[in-house]
């Protein structure tokens, strides 16, 4: 009776530990989540001492690094927007048609073979998509239209438009296929074509999941790197013409921190403040992506 | 009586498995024709044959003829489309769209061609007015269907059907997931189907057949045991195993 005792007090133990290791190690992530925004929006806070935060939001010019200085966001502001802007117009389409074919065209065996392949999509680094629309994409633009500049912001669109399909098609697909089958066979027993039902009923069926599936995508697009620096110039003027050289937040981050940036310097400190605005935007459309799943949940 | 629907050497096959064999049936126009047997007896299968809604399993097979009004609808050259919106179906368990009410009655309609709002407006409250259903939704048209009881949106189901004017109602099993009283609700409405159209229905329940059915089909292990009149088949069932299974001895 008193070794039963001692063992079930031991397995109590035990459960006890790893209680409180899986606590330390969830404390852990979340801890350093709010160590890197408080750093962010530190450092922003003290550039924003020595920067007004209106000449920020409305000077037309970027030029941190040259006297005369300007701060002026809106040319990488632009240039991001451009590029979240070209991505989506061409992985929106493309994803969600994707996704109808894979969950009500295709062949069982075809999508057991289409899906993983999207998903190692998903997993190619964005570097091979930058060299891809540098030295692919953009010999083809130039080929089209003269003017295109070798740095310009279609090219890094198209290639971020790629990047991003896999997983709008991914998200968009695993909610359709979410919708049961009893409404499928109820909308074709009222003699739908199949595109009537993919188009008519499941597509509305889960259009929040779509919706929010579009604005993770374009979270993506917004915040990515390497492409953009590779593809998209470093020119931060302020333009609306996709075959410039143009300059996003993340490109201007990764510049800048390549060259030899003394710490402390208001050089150093506008990185935090690109990153801080570049973090409150991705951030909204997170939130957004939540809300909208959250207020129209889908029920069948 | 008119003929609406004449089966002829109907045989059916999931891959090498035969569901239904050598099944000939008359089904009489403005008559309610129900099917009975054990599950897993073909009746289900039947009934969607009648529709071509088998065509969407991969790997079935069907042989033989199914005439509606004289012409065979297994014809490669079938408009489905066109088959499905002259033989409307409900199913098992209530399906309407997560969309609203109104959205819900004009959607087969709207599919079909018709435009018109104020006629749509019309079918909406014809449709409804005829699943017995109308009076309870007519001040909440543009809310969730999906709101509904079980029973309303099986009768949204039915709606949903007659809004597309078809000749023949396929049913299901449309009452096994609804409680007794909407069940009954159900059964009064078909009494007045069936002055417009041809009704044949599955049911589990041999009551709900002796009910409402002008014929009774029984089916086991995929053949039509026995096939008449439901007054004949429930009180002189011709086959033994009818008997057995209409007294409840087995099933």
């Amino acid at each position: 009776m008193k070794s039963q005792g001692k063992a079930k007090r031991k397995v109590h133990l035990g459960e006890f530990f790893i209680e409180k290791a899986l606590q330390l190690f969830a404390a852990i992530s979340i801890l350093t989540t709010i160590a890197i925004i408080f750093t962010l929006f530190q450092e922003t806070f003290i550039f924003f001492q020595e920067v007004s935060i209106i000449e920020f939001f409305t000077s037309k010019m970027w030029t941190p690094t040259l006297h005369p200085r300007n701060f002026g966001i809106l040319p990488l502001l632009v240039g991001t927007m451009m590029i979240a802007l070209g991505s989506s117009i061409i992985a929106l389409p493309l994803g969600l048609f994707t996704a109808i074919y894979l969950s009500e065209y295709a062949h069982k065996k075809v999508r057991s073979v289409v899906k993983p392949v999207l998903e190692i999509l998903a997993g190619i680094p964005s570097i091979v998509y930058g060299f891809f629309a540098l030295t692919f994409i953009t010999p083809i633009l130039q080929k089209i239209l003269p003017q295109t500049q070798v740095f310009n912001a279609a090219s890094a669109s198209i290639a971020v438009g790629i990047m991003i399909t896999p997983m709008v098609a991914s998200l968009s697909e695993d909610a359709m296929m979410a919708v049961p089958d009893s409404i499928r066979q109820g909308a074709y027993a009222l003699g739908s074509t199949k595109f009537e039902v993919a188009m008519k009923v499941i597509v509305p069926a889960c259009l929040s999941s779509i919706a929010s599936a579009f604005v993770l995508a374009i979270s993506r697009a917004v915040g990515e790197t390497m492409i953009v620096a590779i593809a998209a110039g470093a020119s931060p003027t302020l333009t609306f013409n996709p075959l410039k050289s143009i300059q996003t937040m993340t490109g201007f981050m990764v510049n800048i921190s390549l060259g030899d940036i003394q710490h402390g310097t208001i050089e150093y400190k506008t990185v935090f403040a690109v990153g801080a605005l570049l973090f409150v935007i991705t951030f909204m459309m997170n939130i957004v992506a939540k809300l909208i799943v959250n207020k129209y949940r889908e029920e069948y | 009586m008119d003929l609406k629907i004449k089966v002829e050497s109907l045989n059916f096959y999931y891959g090498a498995f035969q569901a239904l064999e050598d099944i000939h049936m008359n089904v009489h126009e403005n008559k309610i024709t129900a099917l009975i047997g054990p599950s897993g007896c073909g009746k289900s299968t039947f009934i969607r044959t009648l529709n071509r809604m088998n065509d969407m399993i991969e790997g079935t097979r069907v042989e033989g003829s199914i005439l509606l009004d004289g012409e065979n609808i297994l014809k490669n050259e079938t408009d489905v489309v066109d088959l499905r919106k002259r033989v409307g179906m409900v199913f098992q368990k209530p399906n309407p769209f997560p969309k609203t009410i109104y959205e819900n009655v004009i959607y087969g309609p709207k599919r079909h061609g018709i435009k018109n709002k104020s006629q749509l407006d019309e079918l909406v409250e014809k449709s409804l007015t005829g699943a017995a259903l109308w009076n309870e939704v007519k001040d909440k048209l543009h809310q969730s269907a999906l709101a509904l009881s079980g029973g309303q949106q099986q009768r949204l189901c039915i709606a949903r059907c007659l809004a597309m004017e078809p000749e023949v109602l396929l049913m299901d099993e449309p009452t096994s997931a609804l409680d007794p009283i909407a069940t009954q609700k159900i059964e009064e409405l078909f009494e007045a189907l069936k002055k417009k159209y041809t009704i044949v229905i599955v049911t589990h329940s041999m009551q709900q057949a002796g009910r409402i059915s002008d014929f009774t089909g029984f089916f086991l292990n995929g053949e039509l045991l026995e096939y008449g009149e439901t007054d004949v088949l429930f009180t002189k069932p011709r086959d033994k195993r009818t008997e057995d299974y209409i007294t409840g001895r087995f099933g």
